[in-house]
């Protein structure tokens, strides 16, 4: 009784208010979204409002039990959770039931479980305690390689599924791993893995492949001096002439694969040139072309073979390759009518034509901003993005206060994905994201996600609340 | 432990500011600056329902209904909205096959996938109703109602003309019209459209993304109601005008029947006719054609648009301006032996007893009498030449509407033919023509040419012993309104009322006189038909007949003029039609069934080609 009195005076309440506020502005806005004559009442049981009420107060009991447990429970368990979660990602690729072309949920006849939501607490939980566990904290490669495993099982397991989605936000958990020590270097490469890929697909990749390849050249000249520049070029036509005419008149190749070929026929020479001249940044500078253009090829395979065919056609909406406001890409387009229809200070509570009659698809669940957006104009919509901000904040100021690793980094991994969920969910419904179905924390509508966020969440709280006491 | 990498919180809070920060920009512009979404969402939910006004009753003079209205409704669709569906039951309610369906679509998918357009027009209100229990499936598909115009009787098609969609010439010419809306294309119909029509409204929905409407968009306020069109009391006679296309059943021609007191139109014949209830809704264009690509030409409106040579009946035209212009007398006599001769020149009559005075000439219809007249009115010493006597003699005919459209109330109305002195002029020379180069006009021949209308305008004119109103065919708009001013004008001809006289005495004469008299077919026992014949030579085979009459000969009720191609002269079909027409109107009935069977069971199939 003393103990739980003492943490009910230490829990950070600024954060389980703005979390009671976002619930319960979620839901008006569900009520809203799916407003029914028929069942005006907001209690309604039958409706999506009047569930995500129950939804609501099962998140607060979650809450009070997270709240009222052993913090150690969290420190010590964090590996039996994370493996049993994997487990179940495991188990739900077998047992699980397929909604939207996704084995992502576990069917308890009334309602559906998505593990991959869960996972989320269980794998920054185990994140934590690895990081925590380090001897030095110093961020060795083969610290934070371990480190990218760990996240990277439960993403893998998902990405089978597949939920590509939801995998996206797992990638969020790489900031937890750059505040707590990862080379800076590895996000620069992972941005600039991006924006080729990004740039092969606007280009295409013969223009990129030769942008590459010419980039390689000037870096030479500039680092080596023109003669040895000019007898790489010397070498590479040479090897390109070769490679184009038995890849084209023999082999019938594309363009980008003779340049592919060209370079690794030119670097057989480049060997012996290394060699003898001591050409350290010679090889690390045609490493990085030949890395490039590998990359380059197996980006592209990806796009065409692993992605799903709507979700290319998202991503190339996105960066403006596709333009079919009445086909692929009329959620975004009728998400930006009803936002952008809604003005500074909105149509009014229940007066958003657009929400009303059901314009936008999936409107109280991953488009819920858009019912903000429109009733609430920008001053609704500034609101909420002000509330995550504050929350965000906040959690960045608690996360910091640790003395232990394992909280800070458990912190930083609640912060990531709630960041990352914030930022993806309403930049797609404004269109500064490709349209990728995950939900806007505590707002939308659906028990799994509310449930998770509210674990996550709370777990760090209770942390957070006896973060007076060392843990291991 | 030190933690090495405290810094990286700053980059941390960065990152959270930045994120809010690059989304409250991109709201604030697509919320507060750019505008175009909230067109957008207006189009997404609003629906804009045109309120087609029912189009103005037709009745006749004695207020019985003409055209009236049905319910009619048309199938939009938006493409965009359409979302799957049983297209095979859809298809069964419309009774339409696959490909037309996807035919339709595909039209209205290339006009545009979000906007309607009409998918299939003027439905029945059978299928309508059984559509309308179904269309919540039919996500995309919405009704309009309109009217489509019914007729109580098969007649009068060339007179009430019909209704169409407007073309986009029209569209662009006129703000009102919007593509889709129905327009007077022919008679009546056309000349009224503007009372007609009444004004269309517009009702704003809202409807949701699956199309179901919603209610009505701020209460109703931008609604406008639509008002109907405005009724018309036509001046036709609708008994007479079934009578009389009876009477021309199975023959080429028209009746033309005014009242003469009012120059009110009683009946408008134009054979051969059609039911103009084929031109109505969705069977129009199926129709149009077919009657288009008919050889008798049934669609051509003979009584306003067809010119003829006058004939013997132009006789009576020239006694007139002969005895105004004082170069005959009622009593002038004239010999006439088969015909008149000048020189060389042979104008041919028929036997008769010779010689004749005015009436009697006109009782008889003899040519060589009226060469005479004619010859003496182009030689009149009064004028300085025969151009100037010719000017004055032409001046009569255009005072009585020939030569020009009489501006009857209905569209595409000829003007006919009476040559101006200078046509002559060029085709013979300035002056070097003479009467007898022209003589033929004094027997209605050569090169003039009039329409039924006019002539029946004539008759009307000589019933009410030398003026006129214009023909029309409207009597009142609504229930006190008036068509033109120009319908209550009296028109003068400069003919004295007593030169009417012995005209109108040769032409009781015809039908009712002894010896010689030309119409006797159409003399009636109680009544006393005025009448004359007539026969318009045609180049291209049998001639035909024409009779113009009015009666009773006192305080006359109606005149008439009938035209049967190809029947030879006046006096075997023309005015026996006129008088059994006269009979009915006057006494309410015909006696003389047997000439009634006779004329009905008479087939001229038109030999235009012989």
């Amino acid at each position: 009784m003393q103990k739980s009195e003492g943490i009910l005076n230490r829990i950070d309440w600024i954060t389980v208010l703005l979390w009671l506020v976002m619930m319960i502005m979620g839901w008006f806005n569900i009520y809203a979204a799916v407003y029914n004559e028929q069942h005006s009442s907001i209690f309604d049981l039958s409706q999506r409002y009047g569930k995500q009420l129950v939804w609501i107060f099962a998140a607060l009991v979650i809450a009070v039990f997270v709240v009222m447990a052993d913090n150690k429970l969290y420190f010590f368990f964090a590996w039996l959770v994370y493996g049993i979660f994997v487990f179940l990602l495991l188990l739900v690729l077998v047992v699980g039931k397929e909604i939207n072309g996704a084995r992502a949920w576990f069917d308890f006849g009334s309602f559906n479980i998505q593990p991959s939501e869960f996972a989320k607490f269980a794998t920054g939980l185990a994140l934590a305690s690895y990081l925590n566990s380090r001897r030095q904290l110093t961020a060795g490669f083969l610290s934070m390689a371990s480190a990218s495993a760990i996240i990277m099982v439960p993403a893998i397991l998902i990405a089978l599924q597949p939920d590509m989605g939801s995998v996206i936000t797992y990638f969020a958990f790489f900031i937890v791993l750059f505040r707590e020590g990862m080379s800076i270097y590895f996000f620069i490469s992972a941005f600039l893995a991006v924006a080729l890929f990004m740039l092969s697909l606007v280009l295409g990749n013969v223009a990129v492949a030769v942008a590459l390849t010419v980039t390689a050249f000037a870096a030479m000249w500039l680092v080596t001096g023109r003669s040895l520049a000019f007898k790489a070029l010397g070498v590479f036509l040479a090897a390109g002439t070769l490679a184009f005419f038995t890849g084209k008149y023999i082999f019938g190749m594309k363009l980008d694969l003779i340049i592919l070929i060209a370079v690794i026929l030119s670097g057989t020479v480049y060997a012996w040139y290394v060699f003898r001249y001591r050409l350290k940044i010679g090889a690390v500078i045609y490493a990085f072309l030949l890395g490039g253009l590998l990359y380059l090829f197996t980006v592209n395979y990806a796009f065409t073979n692993i992605l799903e065919p709507h979700q290319q056609t998202r991503i190339n909406i996105l960066i403006g390759l596709d333009e079919d406001p009445f086909g692929k890409g009329y959620n975004l387009n009728q998400s930006l009518i009803s936002i952008g229809s809604g003005g500074f200070a909105g149509k009014g509570y229940l007066n958003g034509t657009q929400t009303k009659f059901k314009f936008v698809p999936e409107q109280s669940t991953d488009f819920i901003f858009c019912t903000v957006g429109e009733e609430w104009g920008f001053l609704g919509s500034f609101v909420v993005t002000g509330m995550f901000v504050w929350l965000l904040l906040r959690l960045v100021m608690m996360a910091e206060r640790q003395r232990s690793t394992f909280v800070r980094a458990y912190g930083y991994g609640v912060f990531s994905v709630i960041l990352m969920h914030f930022f993806i969910n309403i930049g797609m419904t404004i269109g500064l994201m490709p349209v990728i179905g995950i939900p806007l924390p505590f707002f939308s509508y659906g028990g799994s996600s509310l449930w998770s966020f509210t674990l996550l969440l709370f777990i760090f709280l209770r942390l957070d609340a006896s973060r007076t006491e060392y843990l291991g | 432990m030190k933690d090495r990498y405290a810094n990286r919180k700053y980059f941390m809070m960065a990152l959270v500011i930045l994120a809010g920060v690059v989304l409250v920009i991109r709201l604030f512009f697509i919320q507060v600056i750019e505008k175009t979404y909230r067109t957008s969402a207006e189009n997404n939910v609003l629906r804009y329902v045109t309120q087609y006004p029912a189009r103005g009753l037709i009745y006749d003079r004695k207020g019985e209904l003409i055209v009236y209205n049905q319910a009619a409704y048309d199938l939009l669709v938006i493409p965009g909205r359409i979302t799957a569906f049983d297209t095979a039951r859809f298809n069964e309610i419309l009774g339409i096959t696959r490909t037309e369906f996807l035919a339709r679509l595909k039209v209205a998918r290339n006009y545009s996938r979000y906007t309607p357009s009409v998918f299939m027009k003027m439905i029945s209100s059978e299928t309508y109703g059984l559509l309308q229990e179904e269309l919540y499936h039919f996500s995309g598909f919405y009704v309009q109602s309109r009217t489509l115009r019914k007729y109580t009787s098969p007649v009068a098609a060339h007179l009430l003309g019909y209704v169409g969609e407007v073309d986009d010439r029209l569209i662009a010419r006129e703000k009102y019209y919007r593509s889709g809306d129905y327009i007077g294309i022919s008679g009546i119909e056309k000349s009224y459209e503007a009372q007609l029509r009444g004004r269309k409204g517009v009702n704003i929905l809202l409807v949701d993304v699956h199309n179901n409407i919603k209610g009505s968009y701020a209460g109703g306020r931008y609604d406008t109601t639509s008002v109907p069109g405005t009724n018309l009391y036509s001046t036709i006679d609708l008994r007479l005008q079934e009578y009389g296309e009876m009477l021309m059943k199975g023959k080429t021609g028209s009746i033309v029947a005014i009242e003469p007191s009012t120059g009110e139109i009683l009946v408008l014949v134009s054979s051969p006719s059609y039911d103009p209830s084929l031109l109505v809704g969705r069977l129009r264009s199926g129709n149009f054609s077919r009657l288009q690509a008919d050889t008798v030409n049934p669609l051509f409106d003979r009584a306003l648009m067809a010119s003829y040579p006058p004939g013997s009946t132009f006789k009576i035209m020239n006694g007139l301006i002969g005895l105004e212009e004082g170069v005959i007398r009622p009593s002038s006599i004239f010999g006439c032996s088969m015909g008149y001769h000048a020189g060389s020149l042979t104008v041919g009559c028929h036997s008769h007893r010779s010689p004749l005075n005015l009436p009697d000439a006109v009782m008889i219809s003899c040519n060589a009498w009226f060469c005479n007249a004619f010859r003496g009115i182009l030689e009149n010493k009064s004028y300085s030449s025969i151009g100037n006597a010719y000017d004055h003699w032409r001046n009569y005919l255009v005072a009585f509407g020939f030569g020009n459209k009489l501006g009857i109330d209905l569209p595409n109305e000829l003007s006919g033919f009476i040559p101006a002195r200078n046509y002559y002029d060029r085709y013979y020379g300035k002056d070097r023509w003479k009467a007898l180069t022209v003589i033929s006009l004094a027997i209605g021949q050569g090169e003039i040419g009039s329409t039924p209308l006019q002539m029946a305008n004539m008759a009307a004119t000589i019933a009410n012993r030398g003026y006129f109103y214009i023909p029309h065919v409207v009597k009142k708009i609504g229930e006190d309104g008036s068509p033109s001013g120009l319908f209550t004008q009296q028109y003068v001809t400069g003919i004295s009322p007593e030169n009417f006289l012995p005209i109108i005495e040769g032409m009781e004469g015809a039908v009712n006189g002894g010896e010689g008299a030309t119409a006797r077919g159409a003399a009636l026992d109680s009544i006393i038909i005025c009448g004359k014949t007539g026969t318009a030579q045609n180049p291209h085979g049998k001639d035909h007949s024409i009779f113009v009459a009015f009666a009773p000969k006192d305080n006359p009720a109606i005149a008439i003029a009938v035209y049967v191609e190809n029947a030879g002269f006046g006096s075997t079909f023309a005015a026996p039609i006129a008088s059994l027409l006269i009979e009915e109107y006057l006494t309410g009935k015909t006696k003389r069934q047997y000439l009634e069977d006779r004329v009905k069971n008479t087939v001229i199939i038109p030999d235009a080609k012989e």
